[in-house]
């Protein structure tokens, strides 16, 4: 048995190196349908189909003895990144993808431990750093990947949060869906004045029917949206206050006697027009009358 | 550097080119207060535009100039306020109470019409 505090020599480490890859290519498919059916058994990757397990276990496989061989994890990195961004829709966990990485490991030195019983030592030197960074590299891709999915939804939500809708000539609607934290109402009242330069508003109906809770923060920043929106020359009216965040409002002691407030989106829109001096004739009613009169 | 008042019919306007100091905003008030009587105006609008920024001072001095041509019979409407204006000033507690707004000159002149031009 070798002695395992020995340094072996580079040479004979490549030697050796050489012959697990040799290993781990000659028996692909046993070690990869092990590693498929280990999979399988830990309940890992339930958002796939089993053949896509198999056949991304394949390419992983693959990878990952072309990792140890040439010790270069530049086409690991590119093909974990590619992975994580097909398997992250499907609802793949940090968790799962770590427990697969792990798992080939072990199906790996199993299997190697077996072939090399009087050699472990030997084998673990040589194997044990490259498994090491495959895990890592693979993991790493991972959350790098998730981290930028997530920071484009937020972005997403951040865009889309806040639209402000011209209606009519002068009059914008700003439909608000969701919680109003503070950086929510700052980006509001950003984006609403802006609005009423653009569309050169004069009118503007802020509805909150969507906004389950309001805390005082932002009730007041809501006080002073207003403000400014008629130092910019438009009026505004809030709609669908909710009696819960009326009663809050109330007690919170904010001041809302400037504010225009309407009890639903429809009013609000009608007290607009009659601020903008349009007036709503039904067609079907006039032409009746006219054909009264005819 | 002086602000030019141009008179239109029966308004004035007052058109702000750039920062003022504060010897300017009063220059302006004093010279508002005497084409007002010069011309018996009855309406001044002053463009702030081009001010990106609006200290608690010209605030102040253009409020002071709305209410000192009230009582000249005038009203006074500042057209023309930025957004990012418009919210620093509220946050600052100047929200122009008692003032006339109006997004630009257009608009400020079409509320004068509206409200003092036909009678």
């Amino acid at each position: 048995m070798a002695d395992p505090t020995a340094d072996p020599s580079p040479d004979a480490r490549d030697d050796l190196l050489r012959e697990l890859v040799a290993h781990l290519r000659n028996n692909r498919t046993e070690l990869r349908q092990d590693w498929a059916r280990r999979i399988g058994e830990a309940q890992l990757l339930t958002a796939l189909t089993e053949e896509e397990i198999f056949s991304e276990a394949t390419s992983v496989y693959d990878n990952y003895v072309e990792v140890l061989e040439t010790g270069s994890v530049e086409a690991l990195r590119g093909y974990a990144r590619n992975l994580s961004e097909r398997i992250i829709p499907r609802g793949v966990e940090t968790d799962e993808v770590l427990g697969i990485v792990l798992l080939l490991r072990d199906v790996l030195s199993r299997s190697l431990f077996k072939k090399y019983p009087d050699d472990i030592f030997r084998v673990l030197d040589v194997y044990e750093p490259a498994a090491n960074r495959i895990a890592n590299t693979v993991a790493i891709n991972f959350v790098t990947e998730r981290e930028r999915v997530i920071r484009q939804q937020q972005e997403a939500i951040r865009e889309l949060s806040t639209p402000v809708l011209q209606v009519r000539e002068r009059l914008l609607i700003l439909p608000i869906i969701g919680v109003l934290d503070g950086q929510r109402a700052r980006q509001l009242t950003e984006q609403l004045l802006r609005g009423i330069r653009t569309n050169r508003a004069r009118v503007v109906v802020i509805d909150i029917t969507g906004v389950p809770a309001i805390d005082s923060t932002v009730a007041n920043h809501l006080v002073q949206t207003v403000d400014a929106s008629r130092l910019m020359g438009a009026s505004v009216i809030i709609t669908g206050l909710s009696s819960e965040i009326a009663q809050t409002l109330v007690t919170l002691g904010v001041d809302l006697s400037k504010v225009n407030a309407v009890g639903d989106l429809q009013g609000g829109i009608e007290e607009a027009e009659r601020l903008l001096g349009y007036t709503v004739i039904s067609g079907a009613v006039t032409s009746e009358k006219a054909e009264d009169r005819g | 550097m002086a602000v030019p008042i141009l008179k239109q019919g029966p308004f004035l306007i007052a058109s702000i080119q750039s920062a003022l100091t504060d010897t300017d905003v009063l220059q302006l008030r004093d010279d508002v207060m005497a084409q007002v009587t010069r011309h018996r105006s009855r309406g001044i609008i002053v463009d702030v535009t081009s001010l990106d920024v609006m200290d608690s001072f010209v605030s102040r001095s253009l409020q002071g100039i709305a209410r000192m041509t009230r009582l000249r019979g005038a009203e006074t409407v500042i057209v023309g306020i930025q957004p990012e204006v418009a919210f620093a000033m509220v946050q600052l507690g100047m929200s122009f109470e008692d003032v006339q707004t109006a997004l630009d000159l257009e608009e400020g002149l079409a509320l004068l019409e509206a409200g003092f031009g036909g009678t």
